[in-house]
């Protein structure tokens, strides 16, 4: 009987959550979302600004209460048995969570004693911590000078203290420039290696590329899409192209050929002229291109783009992510 | 991570903190807040210069006018400044934990498996220092103005660890206005008129029979009066009265009623 629980429980999720919903004031900010995330697997969380990812992470990890629906972590119920939970994760929010006026070492033996361990024992885990991570120089000074990638790393090394088997993070790359973000991919794959599962937001699909076993996409809190990345961008096309004609008269017509020809669905913008489809494949091009000729469309221009979580967004929802400020980061990268 | 994560699936854990964690969580909480008071002295600021200011101020200003002279004063007014001080001490208390809660580290706090009152008992307890630091101070100040308790040295200690147990006690209730509040500087508000009149409305600075019959009857009641009675009768007589076992019993209840509370409050509180 024992062998047989055992057996099962291999396979048991990391997380379980159904039907979750949060409501401030009247703005559903998560509205139903399921998700099941596999132990040892990374699974990305994409979304735009304010589609309600912080919200999801801060309900799985007993920051929050659900207003409907449920979760599970590890098969522990984050409602009713808040405090099993707590000993199962780690938690690395979007804004570090370590005490800014105390320097690293002591806000690392700080949450060493709080989770239980005797005073020497937490010193050697935080140098140990420390170490690992690259802080150790900075160790005694006081976190108001460090920056941005240090406080990240400072504060998953917070999260890693007690060896949680399932640790969140939330957007642990937004606002670090390149080399320290992949420093962080890194140690996001190191922590898969030693038996961990991670759920981490994202605002970049570069981002859930890279690291994601499985991808939900979030919008207006719900989850939109979700599967492995190769279908998630096999639903997207793998790149998009982008065609702008040279009297904005004939966009009508020229939109109606490249969803003939391509058989997709395109979207345009008016006042530029633009259209955008998705290209799954592309052999197809030039039979548009002979066709737009053919019927005396004049291209003024013509451009391939990799998908951006823009593109994801309009072939998933119809529309674009709403925050600007998203879509340019993510297409700069 | 250099050993494998045990996994979550198979650990025995348990959903309660036993009252034993919960000590150790607070006395760790207390330590970051004496390291922090340790890196910013300068909020160690209004501890300092107030017991010496008020205590120099009200003696010069009121002592003429109620007890003929300074010297007479001072075993009157000292045991009035020393709570009046210590106590609004208590509201930073408030105000800090406001400033704190709105940082990134409380949500590290609140995801991990430790006792739910810890953080916010831990910071009332390091406040205990700014409360010592009035005390001693006002004390200190009395002495060199001309003081000499007749209760003696060991009775004047046994004043200021009352007035400090006392002071913590109250200090929950501004706890609960730093929990609930939306901004520092209303908890701040807030604190100050509940504290006011509370403090100016007893017989801290005045003898009693000189106010009206229904301020009397108010000022008899308030529970700073028994608090600064209790002070003078150790200070002054080195006798401990009724008055002492009331203000005890009172601290005992407002931590009874405010700790629990605010403690749902921090905890219902995103």
């Amino acid at each position: 009987m024992s062998q047989l629980r055992a057996a099962t429980s291999k396979k048991e999720w990391a997380i379980e959550a159904e039907g979750l919903v949060k409501i401030f004031g009247d703005n559903r900010a998560v509205d139903g979302v399921d998700l099941k995330v596999a132990t040892g697997s990374i699974y990305g969380v994409l979304g735009p600004n304010g589609a309600g990812k912080t919200t999801v992470i801060r309900m799985l990890a007993t920051l929050l209460r659900p207003d409907a629906g449920s979760a599970r972590v590890f098969g522990h119920d984050v409602v009713k048995e808040p405090q099993i939970v707590r000993q199962l994760i780690g938690v690395t929010g979007q804004y570090a969570s370590v005490d800014e006026s105390l320097s690293a070492t002591e806000n690392l033996v700080i949450f060493s004693r709080l989770l239980g361990l005797g005073r020497a024992e937490a010193r050697r885990k935080s140098e140990e911590l420390l170490e690992e991570f690259g802080l150790t120089e900075a160790a005694r000074r006081p976190l108001k000078n460090f920056s941005g990638g240090m406080r990240r790393r400072l504060d998953l090394a917070a999260s890693l203290i007690a060896q949680p088997p399932l640790i969140f993070l939330d957007e642990p790359t937004t606002g670090l420039d390149p080399r320290t973000r992949n420093q962080m991919w890194d140690t996001i794959r190191r922590l898969i290696q030693s038996g961990s599962t991670v759920l981490l937001t994202t605002q970049y699909l570069e981002e859930a590329d890279q690291l994601a076993d499985r991808i939900a996409v979030i919008d207006h809190g719900g989850v939109v899409a979700e599967g492995t990345v190769d279908e998630l961008k096999s639903s997207v096309g793998t790149s998009s192209l982008q065609l702008k004609v040279q009297n904005p008269l004939d966009i009508g017509f020229a939109r109606q050929t490249v969803e003939r020809v391509l058989n997709v669905k395109t979207i345009i913008s008016a006042e530029s002229a633009n259209i955008t489809a998705p290209m799954g494949d592309a052999d197809r091009v030039t039979d548009l291109l002979i066709a737009l000729r053919e019927a005396g469309i004049s291209l003024a221009e013509l451009s391939v783009q990799k998908p951006t979580l823009d593109e994801v967004f309009l072939s998933i929802t119809g529309h674009g992510a709403e925050d600007k400020s998203t879509l340019a980061s993510a297409k700069s990268n | 991570m250099s050993t494998f994560i045990k996994p979550g699936a198979e650990r025995q854990l348990k959903n309660h903190t036993s009252f034993g964690q919960s000590v150790r969580n607070s006395l760790t909480m207390a330590y970051r807040g004496l390291l922090k008071i340790k890196r910013t002295p300068e909020q160690l600021f209004d501890v300092t210069l107030q017991p010496i200011i008020f205590t120099l101020m009200f003696t010069y200003i009121f002592g003429g006018a109620i007890s003929g002279d300074i010297h007479n004063y001072l075993p009157v007014i000292i045991p009035g400044i020393l709570v009046q001080t210590v106590i609004t001490t208590s509201i930073v208390t408030g105000v800090q934990l406001r400033e704190d809660m709105e940082k990134g580290v409380f949500d590290r706090f609140k995801s991990l498996p430790i006792s739910r009152i810890a953080p916010l008992a831990g910071a009332l307890l390091a406040d205990t220092v700014r409360y010592t630091i009035a005390t001693v101070l006002t004390f200190a100040m009395g002495y060199v103005m001309g003081l000499r308790p007749e209760g003696g040295f060991g009775h004047v200690v046994m004043a200021g660890v009352l007035v400090i147990i006392c002071s913590w006690a109250i200090s929950w209730i501004f706890a609960f206005f730093g929990v609930i509040a939306r901004t520092a500087s209303s908890v701040q508000g807030i604190s100050m008129i509940v504290l006011f009149p509370l403090t100016f409305l007893s017989n801290a600075f005045v003898p009693v029979d000189t106010m009206p019959d229904w301020l009397q009857w108010f000022v008899k009641m308030n529970p700073i009066s028994h608090l600064v009675t209790a002070v003078r009768n150790l200070v002054n007589l080195g006798t401990i009265g009724s008055d002492l076992v009331y203000s005890l019993v009172g601290a005992a209840v407002i931590v009874a009623v405010f700790a629990p509370i605010t403690v749902r409050a921090y905890m219902r509180r995103t």
